[in-house]
């Protein structure tokens, strides 16, 4: 391990992370997505009583990353583990990290109803537009046009249907208290996203319901693209199908300040 | 202590609840749905977790979840319910945590009716979901017993880090019948040594989690159910029998065909004829060994069902063809008369009895005939 003088240290390991390398793609924005859990997780305090859930995809060995308590969920259930989690313990600090596939496809009626209820728990939510842990299948956020694997020719809204907005969707359910879009292409933007994260995460503490923070992410290696070339897709043309903003700020939600 | 008239499905709900259930979710199903009623209004008022879930596939993961944070948690359900929750019980399975499911089965398959059947045996015994795993299922036979199983299961499942399912026939969950309550018990929420509750400062992070992606670590947790299931399988075979003592005959039935067929044996009995029940309770792990010690000493055995023959498979694994076994069943949510069965026992106390022949394709012939 590479030991640097303390004076000279700007950038470290956050205590919510293990010492454990991900086994992510070079260029992906898991890790970004990560660190600022792991880091809002550490600047609150609460990293003792989080149980996080992970779902089926990518993210799947996200339990392997965090240094709380976890539990694997089965594929888009992770809201309803979540919900049965902290109903036993309300004290707690519950998050599931999801992607695309998981929460708008297999994982819709749990996510919709966990938001209905206002279940307090935090939902982190990554959309990079198409299944990656299976290899770059089309998935409910396939922008119109995107070649994937299984739409080959580019998604045909004509038989293959249209993508899914699930933050605005979620923001018209009176159980939400917080729901936003935020993206992970430049530091801007990841330091916005940092925020929503923090203020979710405070949502769910005072326990003003629900939570999302839904970040646009990156998948180079199956967009087939290079590390910058994707985040350029990501401000180029993610953001202005899936535009970012606050969806849903509830009353509550609108006092916290960071 | 007094006796007092419980419904079965409320009984169920109520014993859970004395038994130290700390969290319900569920869904609405017929013949289920009292279950879930009664505890909408019981388990607020103690203070304790209840939620309807938005589908049987939500209600087995609220499970899931609760149960990974160690308390005493429950779901109930019909058949249909049951196979949307197949997928959760075998992650729970495969994740080695307690949970106690219950079925109140109905005819099936597909949406089939709301009518008491046993067609779900095979479904709840021989897994039921994927991979390899192997459930606990309490077959009770009245509402007294499904009110005992329901407190046992608990413990059961705790024990073994295990899914305990009850399976029910429809009219169990809807009949009533007098019965005595457990005594309440309190509360008591074990700080297990595998939950998912928050480091809380005094303890290193614990994931609870069914992959293993290396092949090698799978069949290492493969190998560890298995022998779990011995130990199971040997200390924990349930059954009851009636009238075995001189039995030339012996007449072989869970849940309520069991119960039909006990009033027929003793009606046979009343006619000379030297029959006897064995009713197993655990139809998962099966009483084999007391079939095989039974097989030893009598001349045949009669399997009656509320379905075509699921039980009557595992029966015969334990006969190894040494005795004939015969088949009755009824089927689609229809309950066999205590008549029907007597004269099944008539007929296989009188007739020639082959080891050749193959019992259901008997059986069904002769329902064919009809």
């Amino acid at each position: 391990m590479v030991t640097t003088a303390p004076n000279n240290l700007v950038y470290e390991r956050p205590e919510g992370f293990t010492d454990t390398p991900t086994h992510y793609c070079p260029g992906c924005t898991h890790g970004v997505a990560h660190r600022l859990v792991a880091e809002v997780l550490e600047e609150m305090g609460v990293l003792d009583k989080t149980i996080g859930v992970a779902p089926v995809g990518c993210a799947v060995f996200a339990y392997n990353y965090f240094e709380t308590d976890f539990v694997e969920a089965p594929h888009g259930r992770a809201p309803a583990m979540a919900t049965g989690i902290k109903r036993v313990m309300p004290e707690r600090v519950v998050f599931t990290y999801q992607g695309d596939g998981d929460l708008a496809s297999i994982g819709m009626g749990e996510i919709v109803h966990a938001a209905a209820r206002g279940e307090n728990i935090t939902v982190i939510f990554i959309n990079n537009a198409n299944y990656g842990m299976t290899g770059g299948q089309m998935a409910p956020t396939t922008l119109p046009g995107m070649k994937t694997t299984s739409s080959p020719n580019g998604r045909d809204v004509e038989t293959q249907g249209y993508p899914i907005r699930v933050s605005e969707m979620l923001s018209t359910l009176d159980g939400a208290g917080y729901v936003v879009r935020r993206s992970l292409h430049d530091p801007k933007n990841i330091r916005l996203a940092k925020k929503a994260i923090r203020i979710a995460f405070e949502t769910q503490i005072r326990g003003l319901g629900f939570s999302l923070v839904e970040l646009l992410s990156t998948c180079p290696v199956n967009w087939n693209m290079k590390p910058v070339d994707a985040l350029k897709f990501v401000e180029e043309k993610m953001v202005p199908y899936f535009p970012l903003g606050d969806y849903k700020l509830s009353a509550g939600a609108a006092q916290i300040k960071i | 202590m007094t006796r007092e008239l419980w419904k079965g499905n409320e009984a169920i709900a109520e014993a859970a609840v004395r038994a130290g259930l700390e969290a319900y979710f569920g869904y609405p199903i017929t013949p289920q749905t009292e279950v879930l009623e009664y505890l909408s209004r019981r388990m607020p008022e103690l203070g304790r977790t209840f939620l309807q879930a938005e589908s049987e596939l939500g209600a087995i993961n609220m499970v899931y979840g609760a149960a990974c944070a160690g308390v005493r948690v429950m779901s109930t359900s019909s058949s249909p319910g049951v196979s949307l929750m197949m997928e959760g019980l075998s992650y729970i399975a495969g994740t080695e945590i307690p949970a106690v499911l219950v079925n109140v089965m109905r005819g099936g398959p597909g949406l089939g009716n709301i009518a008491p059947s046993q067609a779900d045996y095979s479904h709840a015994v021989h897994g039921g979901g994927h991979g390899d795993y192997f459930p606990i299922v309490l077959a009770p036979a009245s509402v007294q017993e499904a009110i005992d199983l329901t407190v046992l299961s608990f413990d059961l499942a705790e024990k073994y880090r295990s899914i305990c399912m009850i399976i029910l026939d429809g009219s169990i969950g809807q009949m009533m019948e007098p019965i005595q309550m457990p005594e309440m018990k309190p509360i008591q929420r074990k700080d297990w040594e595998w939950a998912t509750n928050g480091k809380m400062g005094k303890r290193e992070r614990r994931i609870l989690t069914s992959i293993y992606l290396d092949p090698y670590a799978e069949e290492v947790t493969n190998l560890r159910l298995l022998e779990r299931w011995k130990h199971i399988q040997q200390d924990e075979v349930r059954y009851k029998e009636y009238f075995l003592d001189d039995a030339e005959f012996v007449v072989i039935g869970f849940g309520t065909a069991g119960r039909v067929a006990l009033s027929a044996v003793r009606a046979a009995r009343a006619q000379g004829i030297k029959v006897g029940l064995l009713r197993p309770v655990t139809v998962s792990p099966f009483p084999h060994k007391v079939i095989d010690e039974l097989v030893q000493r009598v001349q045949g055995l009669l399997v009656v069902e509320m379905n075509t023959g699921q039980m009557l498979e595992d029966v015969r694994l334990s006969v190894k063809g040494r005795v004939p076994v015969e088949f009755y069943g009824r089927l689609g949510g229809v309950v066999p008369f205590p008549d029907e069965v007597l004269s099944e026992i008539q007929r296989v106390a009188s007739s020639r009895l082959s080891l050749e022949v193959n019992p259901r394709e008997e059986w069904f012939e002769r329902m064919m005939a009809h």
